[in-house]
This record gives structure tokens, C-alpha cells and sequence, in this order.
């Protein structure tokens, strides 16, 4: 799931994370394209495959977030989503006759886009942060961060940081959830060095040295998207798909659904959500394993 | 070393003209505009400019990029969490400028708060009360009986800044455009333009100016230029207004370009960004128009337009017969303060204003009587009582 106010390119970065257009992008600057006066949730679902692996990746966009005057609230649809694809889920696993595999439409990820501002977070992004981070994993991630000089990315960094903390905004991956010192090791560089990711997304290929790359053809320079002297898309993208995939899918399950569940059933007077006399008479339903990837 | 190109020195436009007043086959009031210049001159220029638009659009490094001031060096930017429940606030400084014998007391409005709750709701609303209390003090002012040293505090021009990051106009910008156009010169801008690619830049300031056009929002129209300048001029004139909004990029870094020759920009690993390079952003348009050529018209339609317009409003909501009248206003300002409408709402106040101006009145009364009973005693012959 991406998050963030319109024209901080988040369905340009997700195509590009997934080189292929994957993410329903409004063509540019299109005339007649209002900004959508309620937050709306789009997903749109594809396969994709890469070395005899097969992904069905969902991408769900939230066009209208912080665009309006009065953004109060504005992430209450999303956490009504969130949680309507858990209590899907719930209803599946409690289930007489259930399916051998549960369609999973849970969001296991969402990446929530920060303007680069050069100053510090924003109002609403502490609300939305704060409200989403107990309930789906996040991941902050700098929009067009080729505003920013190295000097102040490393500076807006640091604040935005030190403003999560103070916050007590925990976002993925949490230090809590840390299987061992390995991991420990591992995400605490992540968590504090290099997170939030600042990244620059782009469409458009250019010839540089040779090499047709991605990147951003601007009168002062061509801004590479897979250069790491220019900007972190390579980091996100290895962090979200070649390191971290199966475990953001695995602290959904066992963590952020768990969590759901265990509020659902204690709603419920202990007893599993179910229709009539017969969810009243069943026992609890212990946990599923964690789906593996396909 | 790195000098800056000078800015107020172009309302300086006038010195080619003096030749003409030394000229003996001429009578000589061709030498009327350079002693309106000297004057002018000798006066100093005041200019209020009011910078607005939500945080982190880099208005205060473009301010002082424009006016080669570190006006905003010890500013403290407040943490998310306190601007949760910031209200907007109006901050003024000042600044005197000097530059080749003109003076200028140059005053900038900042609205810091602005667009960065999450609720904006309203948050225009102080702004535009600050400018009509502008309007307010003028007015009053006008209508005194000492009319010697009126400060002009109204604002002359907003320079509204846009997000290159959005899809143009947003609800908030349309919102606060429409709530201040008709009482401030408005100049559209578009932020760290450096953000955006060249088609990008272009397609971006073609949908802002669809839609001020379909919100019918007034911005601030440069005159058209004389018809009796080279086409040269009228092309770099033609050129400069269609580049509006004006993508601007500012810096108060100096780097050094491929001549190591030195200039304000912006590094990255891929380039340098030249905030002078015409190429690179309108940031010299920008300065142009307002500074160097503009300042003076921006004054005017403030004066002549916007003002008279507030001002016109006002009578009218007195409803005074023939208080609309322009004519009878010099009239007005001969009578005594009683008679004088001062049209400023709520009602209390305008009867407190009145009670004050009369107040006045009376002591000035006294004291002329005073001063007339003292001529008389000291019977002094031909003294004049210049008191007043």
C-alpha cells in the first residue's frame, strides 16, 4: 500500500520498484483529473515472475490522502480497510469447511510517503503514523528526494527520526519484533542509518556512460534512480523485495493479525466471530501458520 | 570575490535625462521628472511584501536570495508535534536596503503556520484580516487632520508559493487565492523548481494557469510595455510574462560553476543547480519584474486599485449620500472630524475612533486659543501662529 499526498510520485516508485507498470498512475497532468474530495482505496492486483518465481503482487493506492483543507480523520478509511482484509481472513480461518490455502489480501506493507520538506515531519503524517503503525507495518520513505542536497538529507533524516522516536512511532521493522542479535544487528543499521530511505522513482530510461539507466534528465544533470551516490531506491528496493519480503509478510500474520484477533475474540466474550448458535458453540480456533510464499 | 548584481539601482532609470536641463535652447521642464526622481529619491522607497504559501516551499531562502539578506538566520522551525495545534501567525520584519544613493525599507509579512495543520479550515482568515487592517490604518490615516508622515504599511504585493510536488492548485491554494485577490497584488510562484524536469516545469505551470483561470482567481497583471520599445525589449517582456507562475529556485550558498566562476546555487552529486541560469529556473525573471522594474506599478494598483476598492466598499457599507464621491473627499477631509465617516466595523469602534478625532479636535482648538490670547498680550505685530 503507498500513502502520501498526490504528486509525490509514489505510483512512479512503485512501478519502478517492480519494473513494470504495476501502479495505475492518473497520466501526467491530465486536464480534467480532480483531486477526489474522500480518500479512496484503489488496488489493482498483478502476476509477475522472475526467475521461475511467481509474485501476485496487490498495489493499493490512496488517492485523496492530505489533499483536502481539512484532512481530520483522513486515515480512518484506510484503517477500516486495513482491518476489514484482517476480519476477512478471521472469517476464513473460522470456517467449518476452510479453504487449503486462505486468499490473503492482507496489507503487508505500506509505504508512506514524507515530503521532503527539509524541516521536519508533518502534522499529519505524525496522526497518520501514529494511528496505521499498530496495525499494518511501515515503511517512511522520502519522496523526491532530489530537492535535497546530501547535507540536508542527512540532516532531515535525522530529525524525522528523532521525531518517530519522540513519538513513539515504531515503524517497520520494529525493534520489538527482532528474532535474534543476527537480525538485531542487522536492523538496527537499517533503523538508524539508513531509514527513512530517500528516494527519487523515474520511468524514463537515459543513456549515461554507455549504460541506459533510469533517471531523471534535469538541465544541471542526470539524476540516476539506481546510483547510490544519487539516491536510496536501490537500498529500498533490496530491503522490501530481496531481504525483508517474507518477513513482512510473517510480522503481518504473527504479529498485526494476531493482535486483530485477539481483540476480535475477546469482543466476542472469547469465542470466535461466526453466524447463529454455531459460532457461539465451537471452540476458540487456534492460529494458522504463517501462508509461505508462493 | 562575489559581488551581487545591484537591484534598487534601476529605479535609478531616470539619470540620462539630466542632460536635458542644461540644455539653453530649451525652457527646461523636461527637467521635471529628474527633480521628481530626486526627490523621489531623497524620500527613500517603502515596499511591504507578504510571502506566503505551507512550509518547507523554501520561501525563506528565496527571500533572501532576492534581497541578498539573511533575514531568516535565526529562525527556529517548530517539531511536528508542536505545530499539531499551531495557529497561524503574521510576523513582519524589516530590513533598510542600500544600494547606489537609494534607499529602501524594504518590510516582509510571513505567515508561518500556514497550510500545516491538519485541519486548514479557515486558516486564511488571519491573513486577510491583516492585509484589510492595512487598509484600515491607511484609511485612517488618510482621513486625519495630520497628514505629514502617513506610514504606508499596506502590503504591495504577495508572492504566493506553490508546491512543485502536487498536481498544481491545491484545495488550500485555490482557497486562499480567492479569499485575498481582490485586496493584494498576487505573484504565483512555484518552489524548489529544481524538483522538476524541464516538460514537467512546463506542463505544471500550464495547469496553474488553467486553473486561476477557471477559479477565476485575479493575479497580478504586468502592464503591458510601451509601444514605442524595440522589439527586442518586447519580446524579453513577452517572454518573462509567459513564464509566470515563475519556477524559482533559491540559495544562499555560493558555489563555484565550471569557469570557477563564483555564484549562488545548489550542489548535488549530479550537477549544480545555477540559481542565476535563466536555463535553470526564473529566479532572474522573477527578480526582474519585481525588483527591478515592477516595485514602483505594484505601489500603484495597491494604491489606485486595491486600496480605493476596500476603501469604496467601506463608504458604501456606511451608506452616506455622496460619500462615493471622489470630489466631495478632499471635502470631507476639511471638515471637522465629527462629519468624517470612518468606516470600520464593529460600530463601537468607529464611534470610539470618532470620539478620539474629536477629542483631538478640541485640545488643538484650546491650544490655538491659547496660543491666539498670548499674540494678543504680548502684542507682538506680524508673528505668525504656525503652530499647527
Amino acid at each position: 500500500m503507498s500513502k502520501g499526498q498526490s504528486g509525490l510520485g509514489k505510483s512512479t516508485l512503485v512501478n519502478t520498484l517492480f519494473k513494470s507498470q504495476v501502479s495505475r498512475k492518473a497520466s501526467s497532468w491530465n486536464r480534467e483529473e480532480k483531486i477526489p474530495k474522500t480518500v479512496e482505496i484503489k488496488a489493482i492486483g498483478h502476476v509477475i515472475e522472475e526467475g521461475g518465481v511467481k509474485m501476485k503482487l496487490t498495489v493499493i493506492d490512496t488517492p485523496g490522502f492530505g489533499d483536502q483543507i481539512n484532512n481530520e480523520n483522513c486515515w480512518e478509511p484506510i484503517e477500516k480497510y486495513i482491518n476489514e482484509q484482517y476480519e476477512k481472513f478471521l472469517k476464513e480461518e473460522v470456517n467449518i469447511a476452510r479453504k487449503k490455502r486462505i486468499p490473503d489480501t492482507r496489507v503487508h506493507c505500506c509505504l508512506y510517503f514524507i515530503s521532503p520538506t527539509g524541516h521536519s515531519l508533518r502534522p499529519l503524517d505524525l496522526e497518520f503514523m501514529k494511528h496505521l503503525s499498530k496495525v499494518v507495518n511501515i515503511i517512511p520513505v522520502i519522496a523526491k528526494a532530489d530537492t535535497m542536497t546530501l547535507e540536508e538529507k542527512s540532516e532531515f533524516k535525522q530529525r524525522v527520526r528523532k521525531e518517530l522516536e519522540v513519538n513513539g512511532i515504531e515503524f517497520y521493522p520494529q525493534k520489538e519484533f527482532d528474532e535474534d542479535l543476527e537480525d538485531k544487528t542487522e536492523n538496527d543499521k537499517i533503523r538508524q542509518e539508513s531509514m527513512p530511505f530517500a528516494v527519487v522513482g523515474s520511468d524514463k530510461e537515459y543513456q549515461v556512460n554507455g549504460k541506459r539507466v533510469l533517471g531523471r534528465k534535469t538541465p544541471w544533470g542526470i539524476i540516476e534512480v539506481e546510483n547510490l551516490n544519487h539516491c536510496e531506491f536501490a537500498l529500498l528496493r533490496d530491503f522490501v523485495i530481496r531481504t525483508h519480503l517474507q518477513d513482512l509478510k510473517e510480522v503481518t500474520h504473527n504479529i498485526h493479525y494476531e493482535t486483530y484477533r485477539a481483540k476480535r475474540l475477546n469482543d466476542n466474550g472469547g469465542l470466535p466471530p461466526g453466524e447463529g448458535l454455531l459460532g457461539s458453540v465451537l471452540p476458540p480456533v487456534p492460529a494458522t501458520p504463517c501462508p509461505t510464499a508462493e | 570575490s562575489y559581488t551581487p548584481a545591484p537591484l534598487f539601482a534601476a529605479l535609478n532609470f531616470l539619470s540620462h535625462q539630466r542632460k536635458w536641463a542644461q540644455d539653453k535652447e530649451y525652457v527646461g521642464f523636461a527637467a521635471l521628472p529628474n527633480q521628481l526622481h530626486r526627490k523621489s529619491v531623497k524620500k527613500g522607497f517603502d515596499f511591504t511584501l507578504m510571502v506566503a504559501g505551507e512550509s518547507g516551499l523554501g520561501k525563506s531562502t528565496l527571500i533572501n536570495s532576492l534581497f541578498l539578506t539573511n533575514l531568516y538566520e535565526d529562525r527556529q522551525v517548530p517539531e511536528a508535534s508542536a505545530r499539531l495545534t499551531q495557529t497561524l501567525t503574521i510576523e513582519r520584519r524589516g530590513v533598510e536596503i542600500e544600494e547606489g544613493g537609494i534607499k529602501v525599507k524594504l518590510t516582509l509579512v510571513d505567515t508561518p503556520g500556514f497550510g500545516d495543520s491538519v485541519d486548514c479550515s479557515d486558516c486564511w482568515l488571519p491573513v486577510v484580516r491583516f492585509i484589510e487592517e492595512q487598509f484600515e490604518q491607511y484609511l485612517r490615516d488618510e482621513s486625519g487632520l495630520n497628514r505629514k508622515n502617513i506610514q504606508d504599511s499596506r502590503v504591495h504585493c504577495c508572492l504566493y508559493f506553490i508546491s512543485p510536488f502536487g498536481r498544481g492548485l491545491r484545495p488550500l491554494d485555490v482557497a486562499f487565492l480567492r479569499a485575498v485577490h481582490e485586496k493584494v497584488n498576487i505573484i504565483p510562484v512555484i518552489g524548489k523548481a529544481d524538483a522538476l524536469m524541464p516538460k514537467e516545469t512546463q506542463a505544471l505551470k500550464q495547469k496553474i494557469r488553467d486553473q486561476l483561470r477557471e477559479e477565476e482567481i485575479n493575479i497580478y497583471q504586468f502592464p503591458e510595455c510601451d509601444s514605442d520599445e524595440d522589439e527586442d525589449f518586447k519580446r524579453q517582456d513577452a517572454e518573462m510574462k509567459e513564464s509566470i507562475p515563475f519556477a524559482v529556485v533559491g540559495s544562499c550558498e555560493v558555489v563555484r560553476d565550471g569557469g570557477n566562476r563564483p555564484m549562488r546555487g545548489r550542489r548535488y552529486s549530479w550537477g549544480t543547480v545555477e540559481v542565476e541560469n535563466p536555463h535553470h529556473c526564473d529566479f532572474l525573471n522573477l527578480r526582474r519584474m519585481l525588483v527591478q522594474t515592477h516595485l514602483q506599478d505594484l505601489k500603484e494598483v495597491t494604491h489606485d486599485v486595491l486600496y480605493e476598492g476596500y476603501r469604496a466598499r467601506c463608504l458604501q457599507s456606511l451608506a452616506r449620500p455622496g460619500a462615493r464621491d471622489r470630489a466631495s473627499r478632499s471635502k470631507l477631509s476639511r471638515q471637522s472630524a465629527t462629519e468624517i465617516p470612518l468606516p470600520m466595523l464593529p460600530l463601537a469602534e468607529t464611534e470610539k475612533l470618532i470620539r478620539e478625532k474629536d477629542e483631538e479636535l478640541r485640545r488643538m482648538q484650546e491650544m490655538l486659543e491659547k496660543m491666539q490670547a498670548q499674540m494678543q498680550q504680548s502684542q507682538a505685530p506680524g508673528e505668525q501662529s504656525d503652530a499647527l
